[in-house]
């Protein structure tokens, strides 16, 4: 396995505690993570990975007319809400961002056990920039009678062979959670299919109640 | 797909008219038919006097005459309303006053197909999954004059041939596309956009998603170009922004990369099939 050493300063969603990727942090190790928190470039490592959540990498490092990029590069694993982390680490790099540092995060994180794809530093890497908006077509949907949830999910189960359906999805990965990264990418893009669909808005309402 | 929607009919103990104008395509149905039957049998899913049954119910006909009938006649011809809709006129004075007529549209309104047809309370949306003979699920819907009684009678057949009905409204897409096909025009901006590679995306749904299959795999597979033709039914209707066919799909289609059918789409398969 490749050592990475593991700077925390606050929660993560990640890495939420006991996962055992936290236990194996090896002080001084080539390829540095940042957990919960920002920091900026170390020439000494091959990469500094700063985890993301619904922000963009560029919000910790700065942006430069499109020439940003250096040895440090965003990730995130993904998670669909409050469901466990899937084995999926979202790698995120900027239009100059080193070739090596790249290669040298993906192949530590391979070799702790993890599927890596690579990114742009666009809102919603792949997964949510793709998923949102069918979430929100998905509820509103509901809401104009297209078909019952139960309908919709069987839909996808045996038509689409989804292994959950969308609204059971996003139900369970908590609606507000969906209002939250949905509302980050719609404030970026401006784009109406990010706009939280009625249902999202009425569960992050009722969380601050 | 009107072939695989003769096997369910079939093979669920329905004597079962397969309709084509040209007798080759009759022909070539009743081919695939006797081959998917056979593997059913070597595989346990059926007996042999089963298969010999379920092969003998299918009688096929080149005239529209012989769905006198029918109790229930389910069109899967052209997507194309005017095509739909003559088709339908027809036969509402060909067949019984009963028979009940069916729509595999997956983008037309069950309602427009069935208007002047003469008989628009018993028409019904009968969608089926591609492919017919191996997916339960059928989107039913109804259209504005349907009679509650035509749909029930539709949706107990479905039932009856072992199939799993859900019933969504008349409107484009019903669920399935709805949600698909703007989703694949998402898929096919971000790689525009130079969010990830085909390869990363395909990858990044399947391990974070669980789906059996990549969406850049899944347009290869049914056609770059019947991606553009379901834009161009879609968003017509809709006017939704990601229904409509993203630069790069028709850039594809014109460069003839339609996909696995042409050998090459968001992935080259002359190596692999070569």
């Amino acid at each position: 396995m490749r050592d990475y050493e593991i700077v925390q300063s606050g929660s993560s969603r990640s890495f939420p505690s006991g996962d055992e990727f936290l236990a194996r942090s090896v002080a001084g190790a080539e390829v540095l993570v940042r957990l919960g928190g920002s920091g900026g470039e170390d020439a000494k490592r091959a990469a500094v990975l700063i985890e993301l959540d619904t922000e963009c990498l560029g919000v910790h490092t700065g942006e430069f007319s499109g020439n940003e990029g250096s040895n440090v590069l965003g990730f995130a694993r993904y998670r669909n809400g409050l469901d466990a982390p899937t084995n999926l680490i979202e790698l995120v790099r900027q239009p100059k961002s080193s070739q090596e540092a790249v290669e040298a995060a993906r192949l530590m994180f391979e070799s702790a056990g993890f599927a890596v794809v690579v990114c742009a530093d666009q809102p919603g890497r792949i997964i949510d920039r793709l998923v949102r908006p069918k979430y929100n077509a998905a509820l509103r949907f509901l809401d104009e009678g297209l078909a019952t949830a139960e309908a919709m999910d069987m839909t996808c189960r045996m038509g689409l062979g989804y292994p959950d359906g969308l609204i059971e999805r996003v139900t369970r990965g908590d609606l507000a959670r969906h209002y939250d990264v949905s509302s980050a990418i719609h404030e970026m893009t401006g784009q109406p299919a990010y706009m939280p669909a009625r249902r999202a808005v009425v569960a992050k309402k009722r969380q601050s109640l | 797909m009107g072939a695989g929607i003769a096997l369910v009919a079939a093979r669920a103990g329905f004597e079962t008219i397969c309709h084509d104008v040209a007798r080759e395509g009759l022909d070539r149905s009743y081919d695939q038919a006797a081959t998917f039957f056979a593997k059913s049998v070597e595989r346990g899913r059926m007996t042999e006097q089963e298969r010999e049954e379920a092969l003998d119910r299918l009688i096929p006909a080149t005239g529209l005459g012989s769905l006198a009938d029918a109790d229930l006649v389910i069109e899967a011809v052209y997507e194309d309303l005017d095509v739909k809709r003559k088709l339908l006129r027809e036969l509402n004075v060909i067949c019984g006053e009963r028979t009940i007529f069916a729509s595999n549209t997956s983008t037309l309104s069950i309602t427009e197909i069935a208007s002047g047809c003469g008989r628009e309370d018993r028409v019904v949306g009968m969608h089926f999954c591609l492919p017919a003979q191996l997916m339960k699920l059928i989107e039913m819907s109804r259209g504005i004059n349907t009679s509650q009684e035509a749909f029930d009678a539709a949706w107990a057949w479905t039932l009856s041939a072992g199939q799993h009905p859900v019933e969504t409204q008349d409107k484009p897409g019903f669920i399935l596309n709805a949600l698909l096909v703007p989703f694949n025009n998402d898929v096919i901006r971000a790689i525009e956009a130079g969010v990830a590679s085909p390869a990363d995306i395909d990858k990044a749904i399947k391990t974070g998603l669980g789906y059996k299959m990549g969406p850049c795999e899944l347009l290869d597979l049914i056609g770059l170009d019947t991606q553009v033709r379901l834009c161009e039914a879609f968003y017509p209707v809709t006017l939704d922004p990601r229904a409509s066919a993203p630069p790069l799909l028709r850039r594809m289609v014109a460069a003839g990369h339609l996909g696995r059918k042409s050998g090459r789409g968001f992935y080259d398969y002359t190596q692999a099939e070569g």
